[in-house]
């Protein structure tokens, strides 16, 4: 024990490791938990509390394992019923499934004589609980709700916007990298310019634009707007910047089309760059609010955004759906942090976008 | 898969192969950039014009013909006002409490975000064991949707929550947070910084990292105090990067919306209704919808908008030069 201490204590680079932790080093650690506790805490409270069944989500104070009541079924009743432990009366230290429960009386059963009802206060009964997963939270978004088609559309938005996005933005810093044409400051300029124009400025004429196009209320609304975007046009230039012209002149010299050239060479050693825009792209897109809630206003267009924003309106008392979909909701983008953090950190300090 | 895209790439091919006999190599990079422009000038220029047209044309018709022209009628109704500083004096309230509502979002969420950033970059940059770990910890939230981060604390915020199990098991009363004004805009603010400190905190621990090791080390060597490095060596040479840190924070904040909205709704009252908010629900949720309202106060937006952004380039380029 002594000696974990001594290695959990132990201070990188002071030599002898006599010296312990300074107490700004314990500030520092002390802060970085405090930290974990508040950036973590709250999502799993929220993952736990999304196991947990109604009754006891509506208990206070809340207890952090989901706990459920346990329920037995008995001959000559249709539903199981719950059982009770009974701790005090002549009855006391015995197992009970409640009937009714009629204001501070709940009518009860033993469980070897499930006909004759016994009446027994409420306050000389506790609960028999057993730490349970409720998973019927789940299984319920894909029985009662539309969950799948909203799914499916945030999928389908996420993959198609991310793959257009790619295309249209790598043709263009191709063009801009490695072709010296007139006018290219020009359009440099321009797309420096678009920097300045984001979405939630232009509501309203966009509206209109993607409107008159047939768009409104169609997924298409929503990806075709963003798939041109500014940071991703120079995140691929600064990048494609870097790959030597000779390669382009060698392949020029083997008769290779500009289109080939562009798909064969350009795009595989880009890859890197490439990877993290389609990161932040799968980000943004998976993430989008304003616009769809603006193009998409009937139920079944929903993306999962919308039909989280929407239900929680609706379903006020409905948390244990609402958590469950939230957990969903969150689930690809945690799984992708899992595996890809280091180039979602660095991807993301390069380009200042988020 | 795999296939399949070689094979799209191959018919692409055809066409572009045809264009660059036409045009010869250098023009062609304009059919390159082709589908890329006309996307930015559909969905980014041609609004941007429009954006003024709407602004002085009045009615609830989307279409531009139906429209009515009313000059800066629109302007007019969003800026008079007896007493700029009383937003009940003015004729659009609601415009003028978002305005107030935002710059104090904006001052309190920059301040705190960027502070908390700072000083969690510093705490990641000392000799700790398990960096990586704690600076994925920061990061965390960035990656959340707004409206899972609004619902998470609205969760724990709710009456019978985990905040108020919390006050109660210390034994003051429970607090409605979302329904007493003051609270809801103090926890509007804390989960947007809860959402976006770890990107500013990234930001910072690179600028931090490029700082030479050798500086702290003549500082150490002059028996310099921790306090006394900090002022003299890391913050004027971590400046550059504050800048940017400041200005693109500024940028974000101003157009708050998703996470705030998700949250509050706006409310209680208009409490927490910030500037896009109110754009979104002249423009588009209430009745009659007034176009030409919330374009105005989006070009007004847009102005403070293109300052900021000006003053970003200006960062960057001086961060790049220096």
């Amino acid at each position: 024990m002594a000696k974990a201490f001594a290695f959990l204590t132990r201070t990188r680079g002071r030599g002898d490791g006599s010296q312990r932790l300074h107490w700004t080093d314990w500030f520092t650690y002390g802060y970085l938990f405090l930290g974990v506790l508040l950036m973590f805490g709250p999502v799993i409270w929220l993952v736990m509390s999304s196991f947990k069944t109604d009754a006891e989500l509506n208990n206070f104070p809340p207890r952090f394992l989901p706990y459920a009541q346990e329920t037995v079924m008995l001959d000559g009743y249709d539903k199981p019923l719950p059982l009770f432990n009974i701790t005090e009366g002549e009855l006391a230290g015995t197992q009970m499934a409640q009937v009714r429960r009629v204001g501070i009386v709940s009518q009860m059963v033993a469980l070897d004589a499930p006909d004759e009802i016994v009446k027994i206060k409420v306050k000389e009964r506790e609960p028999v609980e057993q730490l349970s997963l409720a998973w019927e939270n789940y299984t319920d978004l894909f029985e009662r709700f539309n969950f799948l088609q909203f799914l499916w559309n945030s999928t389908f938005i996420t993959i198609t916007a991310t793959i257009i996005m790619l295309l249209v933005n790598s043709m263009a810093a191709f063009a801009l990298s490695k072709y010296e044409f007139r006018g290219r400051t020009v359009v440099l300029a321009m797309i420096i310019g678009t920097l300045m124009i984001p979405q939630t400025v232009v509501l309203v004429p966009l509206f209109l634009v993607v409107r008159e196009m047939g768009m409104i209320n169609s997924l298409w609304g929503v990806i075709i707007p963003g798939a041109a975007t500014p940071t991703g046009v120079f995140l691929l230039r600064q990048y494609m910047l870097t790959i030597p012209d000779e390669i382009l002149d060698a392949a020029r010299m083997d008769k290779a089309s500009e289109w080939k050239i562009y798909w064969r060479i350009i795009l595989p050693l880009s890859a890197p760059a490439i990877a993290v825009l389609a990161i932040l792209a799968i980000m943004w897109r998976w993430n989008d609010f304003l616009w769809p809630l603006i193009v998409l206003s009937r139920t079944e267009n929903f993306t999962l955004q919308l039909a989280l924003n929407s239900f929680q309106g609706e379903m006020q008392t409905q948390w244990s759906s609402l958590l469950a979909m939230t957990v969903l909701t969150l689930l690809p983008i945690a799984v992708v942090f899992a595996f890809l953090q280091k180039y979602i950190a660095t991807g993301i300090a390069s380009t200042g976008g988020k | 898969m795999a296939r399949m895209i070689s094979y799209c790439m191959r018919i692409i091919e055809i066409p572009m192969l045809y264009l660059q006999k036409r045009l010869g190599i250098s023009r062609l990079a304009w059919v390159f950039l082709l589908p890329n422009l006309l996307l930015f000038g559909l969905f980014a220029f041609l609004p941007v014009v429009l954006n003024f047209v709407y602004a002085m044309t009045g009615s609830d018709q989307i279409l531009l013909q139906d429209r009515t022209f009313v000059g800066m009628g629109n302007y007019q109704t969003l800026t008079s006002c007896e007493d700029f500083l009383d937003p009940n004096s003015c004729r659009d309230d609601l415009f003028w409490r978002a305005v107030y509502n935002t710059i104090w979002f904006v001052l309190l969420q920059v301040g705190f975000m960027v502070g908390f950033a700072l000083l969690t970059a510093l705490m990641l940059n000392s000799k700790i064991r398990a960096r990586g770990f704690f600076r994925s910890v920061f990061f965390f939230p960035v990656l959340l949707s707004p409206v899972v981060v609004a619902l998470i604390w609205k969760w724990i915020l709710q009456r019978e929550g985990l905040a108020n199990a919390a006050l109660e098991g210390m034994g003051f009363d429970t607090i409605n947070w979302l329904l007493d004004r003051h609270w809801a805009f103090f926890w509007s603010v804390f989960i947007s910084v809860w959402a976006h400190m770890g990107f500013y905190t990234l930001i910072l621990l690179a600028g931090l990292q490029a700082i030479p090791r050798d500086v702290y080390e003549a500082a150490s060597m002059d028996a310099a105090s921790p306090f006394r490095t900090f002022r003299r060596i890391t913050l004027p040479l971590l400046m550059p990067t504050m800048i940017v840190v400041l200005v693109l924070s500024l940028i974000k904040s101003v157009q708050t919306f998703d996470e705030v909205y998700a949250f509050t709704g706006g409310g209680p009252g208009s409490a927490t209704t910030l500037l896009i908010q109110y754009v979104y629900e002249t423009g588009f949720a209430g009745t009659p919808r007034l176009f030409g309202l919330a374009s105005a106060a989006s070009i007004l937006l847009a102005i403070v908008l293109v300052i900021l952004t000006f003053l970003q380039l200006w960062a960057s380029r001086r961060n790049v030069n220096g």
